[in-house]
């Protein structure tokens, strides 16, 4: 990912800061400029996430690519934080630990980088709370 | 009076034994740990590094204590193993803490002391009234070259140390730092391992700057040993700690409480810090902490330390975040592989 | 809008093409369409060509004008356009294609597509098809392909009690349909040990529950029905056509084993054709993994969710089944090289309602086709009938 794109979302990705549709109430992280159900009404103000929530599915990664390469196996699982907002994220437990409704808890960690030279990519992961 | 307001701590899960190390080596692994007072020491997991370590002991000291970020004016990491050569630390520990943008920072390295150079900046900035609170934090994934003896103790971890005036949990009373230019132990720039003089580490240089900063700090506050209920000095394994201890007339009930290595390893810039945390884990109001930090190059500060009211007071809640003891206790054990991966010691194409 | 027919068709051998560039993929493929249809090349109105990636497999963009250059078009100077919808391409390709022909804007199109994923490592390509799903958001946090639907498996097995051995049974049958496609990457049978044994993806997927990487293209033509005739005694009619797109990220669906976008083409096309489910004489779905396909057969309508497993395992899915669905061999045997998939489908289905398909023939008037997009994002369906 290039200096520009990562450091753009960088606030969002180290301290869970999403938007918060006030016309509807809903949350979103990852943050969304746009309330996908008000549209032009919905009037967007920043958030928060508190940084814990639940596993709604899951898998574990045998065989991937990049930075996440060296990691394998891993669990990859789709969470759902106490806001009611999904993400996909790296859950870091064994491989026989998750399950479906595993409460989970935010960790800082590196995504990534771009190889040796290049920028380091840090962020939210998360861990079983 | 300027002081500690709070105080986190992390280490990574984990860990390898002293014995698995020294089986790769031939070595005798029984005889090593007991020569060095050291059984396991800790490693980072692969995206973890100094940074990530450093957030997560600053995320703990904000948790124990309601904090305004803006109110912090300043940050500070000390390593020995900053993830940039040129792109400091502190930046991401402010932004993942929500300090910036008004704020200055900047990073330190003096080999196992940076971070309690850092506590002693934070310290001026404070008391002068330049910031309202100031973040110091020393923390390391320490290098240790392959067979060397220093593989045995570079561990990884670090500690946070949030510095102000109003309400600390702890006051710091004063401090004062013994240095000279000591060639004990060094890194190169662009070398990915640091070199030692071998028992030149011991009497010239460890020892001379503990016990010269120590005992300056007792005769500056006019104090006997007996005087503080604990005693925190810099912990490169489990023997150097004990005997500067004894050779100042402090007892093993009095560092036991911070000596955090046995089981942890060398985590340099976070060594003393831990063990500071540790002793703030079990630390009682009106309790006293004497602290002799040491850097290689060479030098030792030295802090008398008083526990106040505000650590068992709303203000504060130690139990928000984990103690040294939990997060020694939350472990997993690897071999010298998983280790050696971990560390980035396999040999990888770009 | 005028109705329109498919008048032609042509298909590479799909596989591993060491000796076969991108751009001869298309031409090979567009020269047995013609020859099919029996038309020659200066007929040809407009192009259509489905590609997700030339850009990252070899380095090229601009692909409606490579294609019409080399197919030899250029010098008519006809108008080319580069459809791209992650797997969907091909199937987004025939729509627009389609949709030129039935407003009346061109008379004879051709709607092709091609992929060429061979020439760069594994790795390469595992990070290209990422693409097909939030870079951003699922990108970052280290998801695969074969990861995204593994967790859609998950979710899948949690709720219906889909066993292992159902999901194998997907996988076997398309192989045993595979066998007597001649265009298929792979035509050897398997059975449910097999997949069951072979090497973990991404629990619970594993290498036999994933489509292959392929290079591959496939190319058909388009006439108004009126002047099908003209060019050949079997044309085959578009009776509908169904689009529909869902959330990027698989982690913002309403219901993360339903795709919603193959609910909503599904429906959308099966309302312009005036039929019904029954009617429908068999199904090419995009099995990109085993899982998919179970979905696609709930997604589409053909069974209530849940259903799919037990529905396969009792054959009902096979050539000879209630519902056959991939008797091409589906993505699994075929092979997937992305942009030419959807249009294969096509091809696929055409030769079926002509009573070319030998081996795998099935007696009926009317086809469909789903053709999907990275997790579900995009879906484009078509229903096709004798004329």
């Amino acid at each position: 990912m290039s200096v520009a794109r990562f450091w753009r979302k960088q606030q969002n990705r180290y301290n869970l800061i999403g938007t918060h549709c006030t016309t509807c109430g809903r949350y979103f992280y990852p943050p969304r400029a746009f309330c996908p159900d008000c549209r032009r009404e919905g009037k967007i103000v920043e958030f928060q996430a508190k940084g814990t929530g639940k596993v709604v599915t899951y898998t574990i990664i045998r065989s991937s690519s990049g930075n996440f390469k060296l990691l394998t196996p891993y669990v990859l699982a789709i969470i759902e934080l106490d806001e009611g907002s999904r993400l996909t994220t790296h859950l870091i437990c064994e491989i026989d630990q998750v399950y479906i409704g595993m409460p989970v808890k935010r960790v800082f960690r590196k995504l990534g980088e771009e190889g040796s030279s290049g920028a380091i990519f840090y962020g939210t992961k998360f861990v079983p709370a | 009076m300027v002081g500690i307001i709070s105080y986190g701590a992390y280490i990574p899960r984990y860990r390898i034994k002293i014995e698995e190390i020294a089986r790769v080596w031939g070595a005798n692994g029984t005889e090593i740990s007991r020569g060095l007072g050291v059984y396991e020491k800790s490693l980072p997991d692969m995206d973890e590094d100094t940074i990530t370590i450093s957030v997560e002991a600053a995320r703990a000291a904000m948790a124990r204590r309601k904090i305004d970020p803006a109110d912090i004016g300043a940050v500070y990491v000390g390593s020995e193993s900053h993830p940039y050569a040129v792109k400091p630390s502190a930046v991401t520990v402010g932004e993942a803490i929500g300090a910036t943008p008004v704020m200055t920072a900047a990073d330190y390295e003096f080999a196992c002391k940076a971070g309690t150079a850092a506590i002693q900046t934070s310290m001026g900035l404070v008391k002068s009234g330049m910031v309202t609170y100031s973040v110091a934090i020393g923390a390391d994934i320490a290098q240790g070259e392959p067979g060397d003896a220093l593989e045995y103790t570079a561990a990884a971890g670090g500690a946070a140390m949030i510095i102000g005036n109003d309400d600390p949990i702890a006051e710091i009373s004063h401090t004062c730092s013994y240095t000279t230019d000591t060639p004990d132990f060094w890194r190169r720039e662009n070398k990915p391992y640091p070199r030692h003089g071998g028992r030149f580490t011991g009497e010239p240089a460890y020892f001379k700057h503990v016990i010269g900063a120590s005992k300056m700090m007792l005769e500056k506050m006019g104090t006997k040993p007996s005087d503080y209920t604990y005693a925190v000095f810099h912990q490169p394994n489990g023997k150097f700690p004990v005997q500067a201890a004894s050779m100042l007339g402090f007892s093993m009930e009095q560092i036991k409480p911070g000596l955090a290595v046995t089981y942890l390893g060398n985590t340099y810039s976070g060594a003393s810090m831990v063990g500071l945390s540790a002793v703030l884990d079990v630390a009682k109001p009106g309790e006293r902490i004497f602290m002799t930090s040491y850097g290689s190059g060479a030098g030792s500060d030295s802090f008398d330390i008083t526990v106040t009211d505000v650590i068992d007071s709303d203000l504060f809640s130690r139990d928000a975040a984990p103690k040294v003891s939990e997060l020694l206790a939350d472990k997993k054990l690897v071999d010298y592989a998983v280790y050696a991966k971990h560390k980035g010691k396999v040999v990888m194409m770009e | 809008m005028r109705e329109v027919a498919v008048i032609g068709v042509g298909c590479t051998k799909f596989g591993e093409k060491w000796e076969t560039s991108f751009r001869n993929l298309f031409v090979q493929a567009g020269a047995l369409a013609l020859e099919d249809a029996n038309i020659s090349g200066e007929q040809i109105d407009e192009i259509f060509v489905g590609n997700m990636s030339a850009g990252r497999f070899v380095e090229q963009e601009h692909i409606g004008a490579l294609i019409a250059d080399y197919a030899g078009l250029a010098t008519d100077n006809i108008p080319a356009t580069r459809v791209e919808a992650a797997c969907a391409s091909g199937g987004l390709s025939f729509k627009q294609a389609y949709t030129a022909v039935a407003s009346g804007m061109s008379d004879i199109v051709v709607a092709a597509g091609v992929e060429k994923m061979t020439d760069v490592g594994t790795e390469v390509t595992t990070d290209v098809l990422a693409a097909a799903a939030d870079r951003e958001w699922e990108g970052i946090a280290g998801v695969t392909f074969p990861g995204l639907y593994a967790m859609i498996a998950t979710d899948y097995m949690n709720r219906f009690g889909l066993t292992r051995e159902q999901l194998a049974q997907v996988a076997v049958k398309n192989h045993e349909n595979g066998v007597m496609n001649p265009n298929a990457q792979f035509r050897k049978a398997i059975t449910l040990d097999t997949v069951i044994n072979s090497t973990l993806v991404a629990d619970p997927l594993r290498l036999f529950d994933c489509s292959p990487v392929t290079d591959g293209a496939a190319a058909v033509i388009l006439a108004p029905l009126d002047r099908a005739r003209e060019f050949t005694d079997t044309p085959i009619k578009v009776l509908g056509v169904g689009q529909a797109s869902s959330t990027l990220a698989l982690h913002d669906r309403k219901d993360i084993c339903t795709l919603d976008a193959t609910v909503a083409a599904g429906n959308r096309a099966f309302q312009m054709a005036k039929v019904e489910r029954k009617d429908i004489g068999f199904v090419e779905v995009h099995d990109c993994f085993t899982i998919a396909e179970i979905c696609a057969i709930e997604d589409l309508g053909f069974c209530k969710k849940g259903e799919a497993g037990r529905l396969t395992e009792e054959g009902q899915t096979a050539i000879g089944g209630k519902i056959p669905i991939n008797p091409s061999g589906g993505l699994k045997a075929c092979g997937h090289p992305v942009g030419a998939t959807g249009i294969k489908q096509v091809y696929e289905t055409v030769k079926q309602l002509r009573g070319d398909a030998k081996g795998r023939q099935i007696d009926t008037e009317i086809g469909m086709t789903h053709n999907v997009g990275g997790t579900g994002a995009t879906v484009v369906c078509h229903i096709f009938g004798r004329a």
